[in-house]
């Protein structure tokens, strides 16, 4: 996906993030939402190795091999950060104190199934952390690529790959649209130009709920 | 009245650690996509030429950091892990049969080695319900709720990566490089720490100890890392 694309979605998703809430951040578009935060918001973003309050990259020459996200890639603290083990970093998750996740997805099914952590015989790298933040974050964010490689809807009726969890995904954020898992369905809310609704509907195999206004981001 | 340190010490050669690890053993490992995985007792390994493992840890690492680098030579024939994603050739060798891996959700995986390390037989978790990651496992209900029963993992050697020790196998860590290190001593029936720093008893701060050192049963000086960092 070209960076202006992955900027575009990140840059929506940050919309989704208030002063005060605890953040953790997938790898991928999702690490590209911290650029996009306003500065007089206080936000503290949680890693699942062990830390709480991670900061921006830090400058080249200043990495700390010691301190890294859960991609491994090097990080700095903001002020008020704190380290753990692992598991002090999964019990904040399944207790519910994250507010929102942001991830990436293979499938998400328009009952805000998940599917993200393995290709049966194709691509098997495993769930590492995302079956708990998908099933106990409040919030759970999606960030993805609108259809698949093949040109096919990655949002479906239901997911034809192993689960990361169901019932959980609350927003889709892709490069044609924003859509929201309600009780009455999965609604459009917004389209990203140039895309229109119908553009959006074509490339979409789970059924939409459209209402009567669906904003455009330009 | 001056206070004497009569136990043994626990500093000793990276010989004398690595006659505690054979082929065959199950073999529990601190770090995060290498940060915190012991670099000079990795490359010990690789060096006597241990194989047959079962590796048990977060993950396996980068192809060339890490436990990944134990994988790659192909030492292991088993690994326990949450993710293997970042380490192709954990992957391509899993695909031709070479090795056989265990996939447990990372908050569980931590939760299962925590367990073993403290005299648990398993853990009750809802994560993975309605998925396959609940395949062959019990489940028990309560106070209304569904839950899965994980079993406790121990090994019978763990190796860690800490920041300080003293004589006595007192264990501090640096930051993000603490992750699953904690977690792991504490599960291994034989625990071995590599650490930057060793320290006389009674210099560490008692309140800075993660790990005390009645989990820790060996301590070497590490050489420091001899790989590139994916960022690097």
């Amino acid at each position: 996906m070209a960076v202006d694309v992955r900027n575009r979605i990140a840059k929506r998703a940050a919309k989704e993030i208030h002063d005060g809430l605890i953040v953790n951040l997938g790898i991928g578009i999702p690490t590209l939402v911290a650029e996009h935060i306003p500065q007089n918001i206080h936000v503290l973003f949680h890693a699942e190795n062990g830390v709480l309050g991670t900061g921006p990259s830090p400058d080249p020459g200043k990495e700390d091999p010691a301190l890294c996200n859960a991609g491994g890639f090097p990080i700095t603290t903001v002020l008020g950060a704190s380290y753990f083990d692992s598991a002090t970093a999964f019990g904040m998750i399944r207790k519910g104190y994250i507010d929102i996740t942001i991830l990436g997805a293979l499938e998400v099914s328009e009952k805000g199934d998940l599917a993200n952590w393995i290709v049966p015989g194709k691509r098997v790298p495993g769930m590492g952390g995302a079956m708990e933040l998908a099933q106990k974050a409040k919030k759970v964010i999606v960030l993805m690529n609108h259809v698949n490689k093949q040109g096919e809807s990655k949002i479906l009726k239901t997911c034809t790959l192993p689960l990361t969890a169901r019932k959980s995904v609350d927003l889709i954020i892709t490069d044609m649209a924003v859509m929201e898992v309600t009780e009455e369905g999965l609604v459009l809310k917004e389209v990203m130009a140039p895309y229109t609704v119908d553009d959006v509907i074509r490339n979409t195999e789970a059924t939409l709920k459209i209402h009567a206004v669906v904003n455009t981001i330009e | 009245m001056k206070q004497v340190i009569t136990k043994k010490n626990k500093i000793v050669t990276m010989e004398e650690a690595l006659e505690h690890i054979s082929d065959g053993c199950t073999l529990m490992y601190g770090g995060f996509g290498g940060v915190g995985t012991p670099p000079t007792l990795v490359q010990g390994i690789l060096d006597k030429g241990v194989k047959e493992l079962t590796l048990i840890g977060n993950d396996t690492g980068f192809p060339d950091i890490g436990i990944g680098r134990l994988v790659t030579a192909e030492r292991a024939k088993k690994v326990i892990a949450s993710h293997i994603g970042s380490n192709p050739n954990a992957g391509k060798l899993m695909t031709e049969g070479k090795l056989q891996v265990e996939f447990s959700p990372q908050g569980t995986l931590s939760e299962r080695i925590r367990a073993g390390g403290v005299g648990l037989g398993g853990i009750f978790v809802d994560v993975g319900i309605g998925t396959i990651a609940e395949e062959g496992k019990d489940k028990i209900v309560i106070e209304g709720k569904e839950y899965l029963v994980e079993t406790a993992l121990t090994a019978e050697v763990s190796i860690v990566h800490a920041k300080k020790a003293d004589s006595l196998g007192n264990l501090v860590y640096d930051k993000t490089a603490c992750n699953f290190n904690p977690l792991v001593a504490m599960a291994g029936a034989f625990t071995i720490a590599e650490v930057e720093e060793i320290v006389p008893a009674g210099e560490l701060d008692p309140e800075c100890i993660a790990t005390p050192g009645i989990y820790v049963d060996m301590v070497i000086p590490t050489k420091g890392v001899n790989w590139k960092w994916a960022w690097q």
